[in-house]
């Protein structure tokens, strides 16, 4: 008897559409060329790579070179960051000034550690604020504002919280910063709006210009894309440098020659999630709200974490009290059910997870929650035996830990 | 942090896990071990009835209840199967690196879980002889 298979785990990683995949196998053995050489193999793969530049440039209202591949969001990141302090910092005009980054403190690991790191490697150059969010896990603009320095050259703000799927307000802290930044004169510090995009861009707007980002974060293994691709939309006048050298690519800003195939079936990813952007929220919204009504009738204490409200399409975040998530993790895996968790218990630092905590949830809360995030290849099938499974493994941990009170 | 990585369980962790030993409560326990910290995640309570067989004070029952990742059940459960019929002193020896060889071994980060399951054992024995 076939295994039943069910994957609630769309933000940890998504599979490859089958229609991206064919667009990528070309250019593995067949147009196999290296897009910087200046034959004719080359010129194929850097038309393929052009292609899919514009693509992704005009999704997101930009042009085609204000377009960096790297090699994922985590690098993306990374360049974001380290890029800014570097060029910046270079600079005669800004050498002794002290500068002040704006991070929330709910960012992915890949931005806060990279803000950590900054601050380690240079403590007397570099000045961090980590902005919490309010209980509702949203980053509200005026704490955005209040924290703004005449030394602030970067604010980032993710858009979607990749574990509690909350949205934050990037267009009305995109607008606040604006005339702060009008303010600034060629002597002053710039000041950039960064934002990382890697699990909106499904399902939102990522108009660089509606926005008002100068860089914008997001890769394709999250969009039904392949792994090991990203890009960093960099716009024309921003101050960065390399963090990777050898070579130049991507006019000086991301040294190493251009993962091809990647970059065509990102291109193609992107294409896709454009076109069917509309339908899958409408889709992926009905079943999340389907699951969520379940869950909440079937598991007694069930309690979301995050805005019910301001929240991403495919994210449900649950925590079920007197269970610990690992072990629910485990038992929904044995009956074939992908899911992930805020426990300590299942991160390589045991510590639980930093937004369960900037949320103002305790540990207890935090270890017990589970995160559910949908995709474009759910049925109502899959739901209800996700439903039916949880609830069971759900009584059978609280069997075991009854008569713990806390 | 999100579960990037699952801790590699072994054959005899995963089994304790899905079929553990000794699960429940006792009515009226001669001692009852309770530990662990909410920062950590895990929570063991061991019951314990302790009974005299041939002049030796011997575990004759002993039942867990456990609010914890996968090594936390299994550790507990693995413990009890080592604790019972064994004498008090017998099973203060117990230590962390008995229940995790048992068990086949369990992943570095998890060898926690096998220090809480004997110190709740030492709890529970504690606590029967404060009550004597």
């Amino acid at each position: 008897m076939k295994k039943t298979l069910v994957y609630l785990d769309y933000a940890a990683t998504t599979p490859v559409d089958k229609r991206v995949l064919k667009k990528m196998l070309p250019l593995f053995s067949v147009n196999f060329g290296n897009a910087s050489s200046l034959h004719h193999f080359g010129e194929v793969a850097k038309e393929a790579v052009n292609n899919s530049r514009k693509t992704i440039a005009d999704s997101l209202g930009i042009l085609p070179e204000e377009v960096v591949f790297t090699s994922g969001a985590t690098e993306s990141n990374n360049l974001a960051l380290k890029g800014i302090f570097k060029g910046l910092s270079a600079l005669p005009k800004y050498k002794n000034k002290k500068l002040h980054f704006i991070v929330s403190a709910i960012e992915h690991p890949c931005v806060l550690d990279s803000a950590k790191n900054l601050m380690a490697d240079f403590p007397n150059m570099v000045e961090v604020t980590f902005l919490l969010p309010n209980k509702e896990g949203i980053v509200e603009p005026k704490t955005v504002t209040d924290a703004i320095r005449p030394n602030t050259v970067l604010v980032s703000l993710m858009y979607v919280n990749n574990e509690i799927g909350t949205i934050q307000p990037i267009k009305e802290v995109g607008q606040l910063l604006l005339p702060i930044k009008k303010k600034r004169r060629p002597t002053d510090l710039p000041l950039y709006f960064h934002s990382d995009a890697t699990q909106a861009f499904s399902y939102f707007d990522c108009n660089l210009d509606n926005l008002g980002l100068d860089l914008l974060t997001f890769s394709a293994h999250k969009i039904y894309g392949p792994k090991g691709v990203g890009a960093l939309a960099v716009k024309k006048g921003v101050i960065i440098a390399p963090v990777q050298h050898g070579g130049g690519h991507e006019w000086k800003k991301r040294s190493g020659t251009l993962n091809v195939s990647g970059i065509v079936g990102f291109g193609e990813a992107v294409g896709l999630a454009k076109k069917e952007r509309k339908s899958n929220v409408k889709k992926i919204t009905a079943q999340r709200k389907y699951l969520s009504q379940k869950i909440e009738k079937e598991i007694e204490g069930a309690v979301l974490n995050g805005s019910p409200v301001d929240r991403s399409p495919n994210n449900l975040n649950y925590s079920f009290p007197g269970i610990e998530g690992e072990s629910l993790v485990l038992l929904l895996s044995q009956a074939g059910i992908g899911v992930s968790t805020g426990s300590a218990c299942s991160s390589e630092t045991l510590k639980a997870s930093h937004v369960q905590l900037a949320i103002g949830n305790d540990h207890l809360r935090a270890h017990s929650s589970i995160r559910f995030t949908l995709g474009k290849y759910l049925t109502k099938k899959d739901l209800d035996y996700v439903a039916k499974e949880l609830k069971s493994a759900v009584n059978r941990l609280r069997a075991i830990s009854r008569e713990i009170k806390v | 942090m999100l579960i990037k990585k699952m801790a590699l369980y072994s054959k005899k962790v995963m089994d304790h896990f899905l079929s553990p030993r000794n699960m429940g409560k006792i009515e009226n326990p001669d001692g009852v071990g309770e530990v662990g910290n909410p920062v950590c995640g895990d929570l063991m309570k061991l019951f314990i009835k302790v009974k005299k067989e041939k002049g030796k004070e011997i575990i004759s029952e002993i039942k867990f209840q456990t609010l914890g990742c996968g090594s936390a059940i299994a550790t507990s459960s693995m413990i009890t199967e080592l604790a019972k019929g064994k004498t008090l002193d017998e099973a203060l020896k117990i230590t962390r690196n008995d229940v995790a060889k048992s068990l086949d071994g369990l992943p570095p980060e998890k060898m926690h879980c096998s220090n809480l399951a004997a110190d709740a054992l030492g709890e529970a024995i504690r606590d029967y002889k404060n009550k004597k």
